[in-house]
């Protein structure tokens, strides 16, 4: 079977731990062929626990199909993932289900997430009634708690989704996403579809829970400051394979990674190319 | 110099027939100068896709326009019959949408796509029509002429697609074109290279644009002036380096404050707490007393409940609306 994961000598053991994921997607071309596509080429990368790795790149680099691998939603052709000491790759759909509170993912439009006919108390109330452990009372008083959490006031505990803003449904969908207690969060360009000003209020929110409950997150982007201002590890993806791992700071202003510098440069900063003449 | 595009006093509302109106645009007052871009900064509710749409009547069937004028080629858009609006939408106005792959049509080669354009708006015989589809493409696929003509959308990346469209947009030779958030489906790295599209063709034919967006970074280096929308009021408008450099306007600089800078300056601050805007925008064009951006200002006084303030002249090309500088 597969060999126990690699320690870092001493240091803290990672919460999640990826080694030589591929995931390859069958296809068929227009003339019937039966074509190969390979979405992910030998990942590999560990996150210690209440840190946040972001993965940067282009759309089709792979970010996503990662993030479905990690939250057991699409099964890797080969590699592995370890949480708490299990191949999750191996595992049977029946332990997967075990396996899948514990990683929660949160999507770009929370608009096409959520259920669009469940106010906000029923949505964050559901997790609860699917394990089924917990009273009526005791799932009403958790879900609460968790809306708070979010500072969503009780005003909008009977809304629809759709009778909410942007930023408020995205801290819907978070709240959802912390009821079962989860250790890793991944955020797929969960900041992208939000209004600038409002960004800045769920990238605070995110900050304040990673401090309060310790929560790992990875954070998908193509933003990359945003990923600069949250992440303490970036990993730069390109067709599938990562091509450039370090501590933020280390790749923002010292990697020789081609498609890091690439990015960079087509980042438009505020600060960065003001008419300074330097730039330009 | 005299603007090509003149919006005065421009106001727009939305309303069902049970629900009273909901204005969308209120009093914007801008002119388009030859030649120049104007960005026009705004995030989700502020009317900046309104503003592209009532310029050429294209508003959805609830939308109205309450009243206002828009000056061009010496007529006013808003007062012409839907066949002379139909000969300037497309052919000296143009528009370009956010998602190239619905503004396309799926089962037509692009060559086809930009050649109808050109047979819609002129009278030109086949032939002279196919030269002039390949002369529009070979200044926007210098490598692959042939293959894009002949493609389908499907075939072409997104960055492609947004070429097409902007060779619909520039087939007949417009002197204005609206885009409307053109990059925002793009990665980082094809939205330079649009943008970059848009520079060579101001400067090659000089087409002025009303370049929309949410994304202020986008405008560093590319807009002339920048055009702030809030709640579908105007709250400043300026020299791009002025508005984006030293902001005055309170809603400006809680706008900008809220983007992480870049890259190089974030990597020693990590972590830091965003500085957000309290609250959000989404309800804020609701019909209120005083200033629409009063509820979130952090520079609030007890005038800014009472009456929505005027535009005040900072200089010759910089206006703001807020007390802060009325004297």
């Amino acid at each position: 079977m597969n060999p126990e994961p690699s320690t870092n000598d001493g240091c803290m053991q990672p919460l999640i731990q990826v080694e030589n994921l591929v995931k390859r997607y069958a296809k068929r071309s227009l003339s019937g062929q039966r074509e190969e596509k390979l979405a992910l080429d030998g990942v590999t990368f560990s996150v210690s626990p209440g840190t946040t790795l972001a993965v940067v790149g282009e759309s089709g680099s792979g970010k996503s199909t990662l993030a479905l691998c990690l939250a057991c939603l699409e099964r890797a052709t080969s590699g592995s993932i370890w949480l708490n000491g299990e191949n999750i790759v191996q595992l049977s759909e029946e332990e997967r289900r075990k396996v899948r509170p514990q990683i929660q993912l949160i999507f770009q439009d929370p608009a096409s997430s959520l259920n669009p006919r469940w106010n906000a108390l029923e949505i964050v109330t559901e997790p609860f009634v699917l394990q089924g452990k917990w009273k009526r009372e005791e799932m009403v008083q958790r879900a609460h708690s968790l809306l708070e959490q979010v500072s969503l006031s009780p005003e909008f505990y009977t809304r629809l989704p759709l009778e909410l803003s942007g930023g408020q449904r995205q801290r819907l969908a978070i709240a959802r996403a912390l009821a079962l207690e989860p250790k890793l969060l991944i955020l797929d360009e969960a900041l992208s579809a939000l209004d600038c000003s409002v960004q800045g209020q769920i990238g605070n929110l995110l900050l304040e829970l990673q401090s309060s409950l310790g929560m790992t997150y990875i954070f998908i982007t193509h933003n990359l400051a945003m990923a600069a201002h949250l992440a303490d590890t970036v990993a730069v993806m390109n067709r599938g394979r990562i091509v450039d791992l370090g501590p933020s700071e280390t790749v923002w202003k010292h990697s020789e990674c081609h498609t890091t510098r690439q990015l960079l440069a087509a980042t438009p900063g505020l600060k960065r190319s003001l008419p300074t003449g330097l730039e330009r | 110099m005299l603007s090509v595009l003149d919006i005065q006093d421009l106001h727009v509302s939305y309303g069902s027939r049970e629900a009273a109106l909901r204005p969308a645009l209120t009093a914007v007052n801008v002119g388009l100068l030859p030649g120049e871009i104007l960005g026009v900064l705004g995030e989700s509710g502020s009317g900046k896709s309104t503003l592209a749409s009532a310029i050429v009547e294209l508003l959805p069937s609830n939308g109205q326009i309450i009243k206002g004028a828009v000056h061009f080629e010496g007529k006013d858009l808003l007062q012409l019959g839907s066949e002379e609006l139909r000969r300037i939408r497309g052919a000296r106005i143009s528009l370009i949408f956010q998602e190239p792959s619905l503004a396309l049509h799926p089962t037509l080669r692009a060559g086809e796509q930009v050649r109808q354009v050109l047979a819609a708006h002129t009278s030109a015989d086949r032939r002279s029509l196919r030269e002039r589809t390949r002369q529009i493409f070979a200044t926007l696929f210098p490598e692959e002429v042939d293959r894009v003509l002949q493609s389908y959308p499907h075939q072409l990346s997104g960055g492609q697609r947004q070429r097409v469209l902007i060779a619909q947009a520039i087939a007949c030779g417009p002197s204005v074109i609206i885009a409307d958030e053109p990059t925002a489906s793009l990665d980082p790295t094809t939205q330079m290279e649009i943008l970059g599209v848009f520079r060579a063709l101001r400067e090659k034919l000089n087409i002025a644009m009303i370049f929309i967006t949410h994304n202020p970074a986008l405008l560093v280096d590319f807009a002339d002036r920048v055009l702030v929308l809030y709640a579908g009021r105007v709250m400043e408008v300026g020299p791009t380096a002025t508005v984006l450099t030293s902001p005055r306007h309170p809603y400006t600089k809680a706008l900008l404050d809220s983007i992480p800078p870049g890259v190089e300056e974030t990597a020693n601050g990590r972590k830091k707490k965003f500085s957000a805007i309290a609250g959000d925008s989404s309800f804020s064009a609701l019909p209120r007393q005083g200033c629409c951006f009063e509820p979130r200002c952090s520079q609030r006084m007890p005038l800014c409940k009472e009456r929505e303030p005027a535009v005040v002249n900072l200089s010759e090309s910089h206006a703001v609306s807020c007390f802060k500088y009325e004297s």
